[in-house]
């Protein structure tokens, strides 16, 4: 049995006056995949940040309802923001690489937060995050070279190995596939699929088969609300409600 | 007309138009440099003026300038980065920050005579600096400042959102953002600016005119609070308060003044066209 990772109680979140997340509750299992699927607009995106208060920034931003990460109030005063976004890790939808060489990139976070004492241990450090992303071999002689010197694939995949190299619990991913092509898209989804044995992943993607191959849990969201979450395998056969029927099969959204 | 003969007569319009505009750049400097080559001497750039100053060199003059552009940088520089960094990345837009950028934006259109006569009753009358280098720098930095920081914040700014954003997900702080990804990525649009803000002060008469300038000063400076010779003054000087000054000598000065404000522009064009060559983003 999966631990409980996430666990969330009535969320509403306002844009201002907009309410881009109605009544939302669910839970997000550790070591899982859990898609998020809707149409644009719907609000899965805007769930995604909530994770781990990336919307903070935003003007007018604001949240009612609980999100507990192993059972503490992230939300709750006092909370140190910059540890949480460290235990949980984002991915976004264009790679976005620093303009730096491939090794700077990952060194990036540990060096930032100090979370190696020397050189060797930084090292040691990178290589474990590139090999965790599936990139190591293919970059490990010249981890000088420049990271946007990279395709798109392994661009994305550096940028993976950049969250995790800060040992985050949970990786956030946001359309992580989107800017790829299908070979590359299926070489994340199979880094996924070995993240999982170590972290909580969370996904948004626009591709229900996707969806489909990689996640064990989908949330399938709906004009700021949350229609239906369950397996990923019960979610696409035998749907609960109507709209989630007419949504995969193509007939809604 | 046809069409083929209407695109010729527009070309040759244009192309004369853009050579107008390279004409006088082309006639001042050649002038200057064909008329003051055969001051520049040995003397003339390391020795001091004598007679009145029709002969000898301008040394105190080219220190001056030196010495008051250094001043000014040490001042203009991290209060305008500074106020810039905050500006970009910490300002949140409210009607404050926008009188503020408005207030910058007008300060960069203020005579600069404006600016010495503030810079004669702020430093040198009223905090009792008197006619000093400190007076002249503090002047040329507030002359200077808002074109540093606009160039520094408009420099911030185009580096990308998502770096800023990669950085709070990783854990990193806003400072953490700014002192390891968006100050580097704009050090050169940044660099740029200070030089041609600079380049300003360097070349200005009217800011120093009041506040550090002296009419003649055979000898180098020697402290924040001494006066001294500054090639545009001294250029202004020589060519209308001083009866019978040999041509070449205004020439020479022109030129070394011209040189040395252009060698700055260059290497400003320099850093910008190596950095924009490696920037990917």
């Amino acid at each position: 049995m999966h631990t409980i990772k996430f666990s969330l109680e009535h969320i509403y979140f306002y844009y201002g006056k907009y309410m881009a997340l109605s009544d939302i509750s669910m839970t997000i299992l550790d070591r899982q995949i859990t898609a998020l699927i809707g149409p644009s607009g719907c609000g899965k995106s805007t769930f995604l940040r909530c994770l781990n208060r990336m919307n903070d920034t935003i003007p007018g931003a604001r949240l009612e309802g609980r999100v507990l990460l192993d059972n503490q109030d992230i939300y709750a005063p006092g909370v140190d923001v910059v540890n949480l976004r460290r235990r949980v890790g984002m991915v976004f939808q264009r790679p976005n690489p620093f303009p730096q060489s491939v090794f700077d990139n990952v060194a990036f976070g540990p060096r930032v937060l100090g979370l190696t004492r020397n050189k060797d241990e930084l090292y040691w450090l990178v290589e474990q995050s590139l090999r965790g992303a599936a990139l190591w071999d293919e970059v490990k002689d010249n981890l000088k070279q420049d990271a946007l010197s990279l395709s798109l694939g392994q661009q994305q995949r550096l940028c993976i190995a950049r969250a995790i190299a800060v040992s985050p619990e949970v990786i956030l991913m946001d359309e992580p596939c989107s800017a790829l092509d299908p070979i590359a898209t299926l070489e994340i989804e199979e880094l996924m699929r070995q993240l999982k044995e170590q972290y909580c992943i969370v996904i948004v993607t626009h591709n229900m088969q996707q969806a489909a191959r990689v996640s064990d849990w989908t949330g399938f969201f709906w004009l700021g609300k949350l229609v239906e979450f369950d397996e990923t395998q019960s979610v696409f056969t035998r749907p609960s409600q109507k709209l989630t029927e007419d949504y995969i099969t193509g007939r809604a959204g | 007309m046809n069409r083929h003969i209407q695109q010729k007569i527009g070309f040759i319009l244009l192309g004369l138009t853009a050579l107008m505009v390279v004409m006088p750049i082309l006639f001042v400097v050649g002038h200057i440099a064909a008329s003051g080559a055969r001051a520049i001497t040995e003397e003339f750039i390391t020795g001091m003026p004598r007679n009145g100053m029709k002969e000898g060199g301008i040394l105190p003059a080219i220190v001056g300038t030196l010495v008051l552009t250094l001043g000014t940088a040490l001042v203009a520089i991290p209060l305008g980065v500074g106020g810039a960094i905050y500006l970009s990345e910490y300002a949140r837009d409210t009607w404050l920050t926008r009188t503020v950028r408005l207030a910058i934006i007008n300060l960069a259109g203020i005579p600069s005579v404006v600016y010495g006569l503030f810079g004669l009753g702020m430093f040198v009358l009223f905090l009792r600096f008197g006619t000093s280098i400190l007076a002249g720098c503090l002047t040329l930095a507030i002359m200077t400042l808002p074109v540093i920081v606009s160039a520094a914040e408009e420099a911030l700014r185009a580096v990308p959102v998502e770096f800023r954003t990669v950085i709070f997900s990783l854990g990193g702080t806003r400072w953490q953002s700014i002192r390891y990804i968006v100050l580097p990525q704009a050090l050169p649009g940044i660099i740029t600016g200070v030089i041609l803000g600079l380049l300003r002060a360097a070349g200005e008469t009217a800011p120093i005119l009041f506040t550090v300038a002296a009419f003649y000063l055979p000898r180098l400076p020697r402290s924040i609070f001494d006066e001294t010779m500054a090639l545009p003054y001294h250029l202004y000087v020589i060519s209308t308060h001083v009866p019978g000054m040999p041509m070449h000598i205004q020439y020479g000065t022109a030129l070394v003044l011209l040189v040395l404000v252009l060698s700055m522009n260059l290497l400003a064009s320099l850093i910008r066209s190596y950095y924009r060559k490696r920037r990917q983003w």
